[in-house]
């Protein structure tokens, strides 16, 4: 099974540490990071700027400033995407949401990616249900 | 079981919000904060076995709360908190209380404790001593050391700044539109005073952290409000030239200039985030003095090497910025595009009529200098670097003009 983990926490704590600190916490990470990583289990793993930077579009063609915020909608998926600035990551979200218009789209730039870490990882699709 | 260190940082996090919710029931500076150091007290005697509450701001309020009525109630009598089973109990009472406190209170009552800081009778430094005091809750040693006065100095300081804003009409009537937008205005001026007061303190570990505050309160103003592109350009341009911070001082602590910085040593996380506010803030088509001074900061950000610097969008943004704040400050800063540009002899004409304006000024004389020096006046250049070493605000300034004076001693002997 393909799994995501999604890490949660309070971003104004979080983004507060400092250079120590959040070296500490990382580097903790790390060794389970590497761990993960020799027993062939790690995918690509990624860190979010903070939702003040991120930008929201609503059907469609609403651009809102900030995250997503509401509670009545759930986290269905998520896109990794490579593009010049948010103007193209908007447009990208466009399509998207003409293709699926009832879904909401926060973008939300990307701090720290890395990237898979599998030696034999899937190069096709893989559907799990 | 709750880690400790999480739990001084989720405190710090809460202070803002959570001290300006206190302040609007009481409307009591000293009574707001007094409670809600009660309320820190009972969380860390609570938190790390019941583990933290899902909202932590709203527990400290209302904790903070009942424990200053309690103390009002037994008035005469022994003041006691709140029995523990008491506060343990807490959970509906918490969540309605979390419901009623949605963003636009917060929003508002940080608003208001920053703003009260920012009284127009207080001069700048007293602004951002209270500021540092009520509002992050540094103590008032590490405000001290910050500002290098002594703790006595210091206590006495903001003792002062608060019994003037005591006595001044504080405003607790929910602002309108105009009203809080002036109140932004301000409050993000003082935002960037503190942040400035670490940059221009360079290296020096006690004041630097005072760039590393300002950050965190443009942060929140920007979760707070969250379509403002100034409060997004504010952020920005803060974080875009702290991401330079590793870069700017050499060994021996002296100053490295852009030109000269090894950029491989700019911290890229703060860039994107800077970089990222930008591209938000540029959808707004509204702009103003931060996202300018920001755009240009990001325009350095992009170039891989100073050659690679978009020198004609730098002198576009500073006259730009010229036409919103004319000061000779930023012309001084434009005649460094323009000698990039057109050569040192332009930039020379430029900044001549601003030298009755700047005659205190240390970079004014610095950049003459160098200016100067590139057209080969050398014993004019002197002069000048003379006189910015006379105005430099800290020995690494003047230990780096120091360097170019040597460098011209040296040329001259040789």
């Amino acid at each position: 099974m393909l799994y995501t983990v999604l890490c949660y926490n309070r971003e104004d704590v979080v983004w507060s540490w400092t250079k120590e600190e959040d070296e500490a916490v990382m580097s903790r990470l790390s060794v389970v990071h590497e761990k993960l990583v020799r027993e062939g289990k790690l995918g690509p793993s990624l860190r979010l700027l903070p939702t003040t930077a991120a930008t929201t579009l609503r059907d469609g063609d609403m651009v809102i400033d900030g995250p997503f915020a509401e509670t009545k909608e759930q986290l269905l998926g998520f896109y990794i995407i490579d593009v010049e600035n948010l103007d193209a990551a908007l447009d990208v979200a466009k399509q998207l949401s003409a293709a699926n218009p009832t879904s909401v789209y926060e973008i939300r730039p990307i701090a720290l990616y890395v990237p898979e870490a599998r030696p034999n990882a899937p190069k096709e699709k893989i559907k799990v249900y | 079981m709750t880690d400790l260190a999480w739990i001084h940082g989720a405190l710090t996090a809460a202070r803002p919000q959570a001290v300006g919710a206190l302040l609007r029931y009481f409307r009591d500076m000293d009574r707001a904060e007094e409670a809600f150091q009660d309320a820190c007290l009972r969380a860390l005697k609570s938190w790390p076995e019941k583990g933290p509450p899902r909202d932590p701001t709203a527990w400290l309020i209302l904790v903070g709360r009942n424990a200053a009525l309690d103390g009002v109630r037994k008035q005469g009598r022994t003041t006691e908190l709140p029995p523990d089973d008491q506060i343990s109990d807490l959970g509906d009472a918490e969540s309605e209380l979390a419901e009623r406190l949605d963003g636009s209170h917060y929003r508002d009552d940080v608003l208001r404790l920053l703003f009260i800081c920012c009284h127009p009778e207080l001069p700048a430094t007293q602004q951002i001593a209270l500021a540092l005091r009520i509002v992050s809750g540094l103590t008032v040693p590490q405000i001290a050391r910050a500002f290098l006065v002594s703790e006595t100095a210091m206590e006495q300081r903001i003792t002062r700044a608060k019994a003037r804003i005591a006595k001044a009409d504080v405003p607790f009537e929910t602002p309108g539109p105009v009203e809080r937008a002036q109140r932004l205005a301000a409050v993000a001026a003082m935002v960037y005073l503190v942040f400035n007061e670490g940059y221009s303190a360079g290296n020096d570990p006690e004041r630097a952290p005072l760039c590393d505050e300002a950050i965190r309160l443009a942060r929140l103003l920007l979760r707070l409000f969250q379509t403002e592109p100034e409060i997004m350009g504010l952020t920005a341009l803060m974080l875009l030239q702290q991401a330079r911070l590793g870069a700017r001082f050499d060994a021996q602590g002296e100053v490295i200039l852009l030109d000269d910085q090894d950029r491989a040593l700019w911290d890229a996380k703060l860039i994107n985030e800077g970089l990222a506010l930008m591209d938000k803030a540029m959808r707004h088509n509204r702009p103003g003095p931060y996202q300018v001074q920001a755009a240009i900061a990001a325009i350095h950000s992009r170039a891989a090497t100073p050659a690679q610097t978009d020198w004609a969008g730098i002198d576009g943004l500073y006259l730009a910025l010229e036409r919103m704040q004319p000061s000779p400050v930023v012309t001084l800063n434009r005649a460094v595009a323009i000698a990039k540009l057109h050569g040192p002899a332009a930039a020379l004409d430029m900044i001549g009529p601003l030298e009755k304006a700047l005659a205190g000024y240390f970079h004014y004389f610095g950049t003459r200098g160098w200016l100067l020096l590139q057209l080969g006046r050398n014993q004019e250049a002197r002069v000048a670097f003379d006189r910015a070493i006379a105005l430099a605000n800290t020995p690494a300034e003047a230990a780096h003009i120091r360097r170019h004076l040597d460098r011209l001693m040296a040329s001259a002997e040789g």
